[in-house]
């Protein structure tokens, strides 16, 4: 049953994202994208883990995303601009050949990452049952993890502080 | 008789049934008492003909509807324009999932074990609500988007700035009762409110935190869209806001789904302040009646407030959660939490 339900949450996830990046319309690819948070939501339930679930949706499902579709509603973006013709996806402009090299690196380094770790992992399944108490998770973020958190915090700070700055319009 | 499912599945299927039904009638019955209490404020009759006093006009109106014509703006976005009210009516009736609205128990003693009265009990219940409710949002921004009008989508726009406005204040709100229960299980929340102070005051946290209740019910009715803060459809503006272009049941869903969403929104404020299905002399079996006597209380104030007050102006809305309501929250927040840690 369990297996089941990974599968299907699975393939939910991994075509909803697929069809993100293939949609010419931005309000279906936002659209497709919180079907695939939400499969990521199904995930974690079955990893036994409620709260990160319902973390999932309510910031990545529900508060991100709603600002993706506020700015895309605002901006009415009707179709995408189209890739130039008769030129190959992969080959294309600057831009798509970076993006190629660069997703083919990473797709490399999880690899390398996941074979230096093993799977063995996989068959620890009490260690991952501590995660779902909202108390553990609390005090492990606001106790062992505290400088990780705080420093992620500050990271985010400086993100919209320099969107802020980047976006604004000088006045004399 | 083994190819039986076990009665504790059938007892759950039945419930849920009978949850799913219980909810679109309140629905029903809630447009019959608004429409009715308006009448009175306004000194008129309201609806008296069909049935008794009217009370089936909320099914003439179902009719009526099921048999208009479905129509689709000609530059719509057919899927989404399909979808936008599905997403509404199925984000309303899951929140109602996790409420419990009474004690365990064993009909006729046919179980093995009591169950407890209510779909589901997950032990982040708070959050799921919290979560499917935000979901709601995409229902009204989808149908604004999505309908190519330009009412629509200053309805949907509307909403969404709305709902992510108060949205923070209503968590809040929550989060201090959650410190207060120590749980965020909604039927551990309402076994703790259980006994007296004195011998004759209900241990309800509406009298700890009076503030949080007024900052939730305030949000709640924000949330919910409904008057003073009805922006989203607010007529005179936008003849109907989101739904402007909707017509027959796909309209009908989306006040399906207003109502429901106002009735989750009052089990959840009886389950947080008020003590849920808790209260004296009705037997343990049939505490459910206390239950739904507090949401039809909070319902009732629901509607008395929508035809006593006129709708604010926008940016008072915006001006009002950003400015008083959300610092209020953070500060009766700050407060419980200093008080939990300092009492106990």
């Amino acid at each position: 049953m369990d297996v089941l339900a990974f599968y299907a949450f699975a393939a939910i996830a991994v075509l909803a994202s697929l069809l993100v990046i293939g949609q010419g319309n931005p309000m279906h690819s936002v659209m497709l994208l919180i079907v695939s948070f939400g499969a990521l939501a199904g995930l974690y339930v079955l990893l036994d883990a409620p709260f990160t679930a319902v973390t999932q949706i309510i910031v990545y499902a529900g508060a991100i995303m709603v600002l993706f579709l506020f700015v895309v509603m605002l901006l009415n973006v009707p179709r995408e601009e189209p890739a130039p013709a008769g030129v190959a996806t992969l080959l294309g402009p600057t831009g798509m050949r970076i993006g190629a090299v660069l997703s083919l690196l990473l797709a490399g380094e999880m690899l390398w990452a996941l074979g230096r770790v093993g799977l063995g992992w996989l068959n620890q399944g009490a260690a991952a049952s501590s995660v779902s108490s909202v108390r553990a998770i609390g005090s492990g973020i606001f106790t062992d993890h505290a400088f990780a958190f705080e420093a992620t915090s500050v990271l985010i700070l400086v993100a919209m502080l320099g969107a802020v700055v980047l976006a604004r319009r000088e006045h004399s | 008789m083994s190819w039986l499912p076990s009665p504790e599945i059938i007892a759950r299927l039945v419930l849920i049934f009978v949850v799913f039904n219980c909810l679109v009638l309140s629905a029903a019955f809630m447009v019959w008492m608004e429409r009715k209490v308006c009448a009175y404020i306004q000194d008129r009759s309201g609806p008296n003909r069909v049935g008794f006093e009217g009370v089936l006009q909320p099914f003439a109106d179902v009719i009526k509807l099921l048999f208009k014509e479905q129509l689709k703006p000609k530059a719509a976005d057919t899927a989404l324009f399909a979808i936008a009210p599905i997403v509404s009516t199925a984000a309303a009736f899951a929140a109602f999932s996790v409420v419990p609205f009474g004690t365990e128990v064993n009909p006729f003693g046919l179980l093995d074990r009591p169950i407890p009265l209510e779909i589901t009990d997950v032990n982040v219940a708070v959050l799921v609500i919290f979560a499917i409710t935000s979901m709601g949002i995409y229902g009204i921004v989808l149908a604004g988007w999505s309908s190519n009008s330009k009412y629509s989508l200053l309805g949907g726009l509307r909403s969404s700035a709305q709902m992510i406005s108060y949205e923070l204040s209503y968590g809040l709100a929550m989060a201090a009762v959650i410190m207060m229960a120590g749980s965020l299980s909604l039927r551990e929340i309402v076994m703790n409110q259980s006994g007296t102070w004195f011998g004759f005051i209900p241990r309800w946290y509406i009298f700890l935190q009076p503030i949080g209740f007024f900052i939730y019910l305030t949000a709640g009715v924000a949330e919910t869209n409904r008057a003073p803060f009805d922006f989203p459809e607010a007529e005179q503006e936008l003849v109907a806001g989101y739904h402007t272009e909707y017509s027959s049941m796909s309209f009908a869903m989306f006040f399906l789904a207003e109502y429901v969403n106002m009735v989750t929104v009052s089990a959840v404020a009886t389950s947080l302040y008020l003590g849920g299905w808790l209260g004296p002399i009705l037997p343990d079996w049939l505490a459910w009646i206390w239950f739904l006597l507090k949401v039809f209380l909070i319902l009732f104030f629901y509607v008395w407030m929508r035809w006593t007050l006129p709708r604010y102006r926008y940016d008072q809305l915006m001006e009002f959660g950003w400015k008083w309501l959300l610092p209020l929250a953070v500060l009766n927040l700050f407060v419980t939490a200093a008080l939990v840690l300092w009492v106990g």
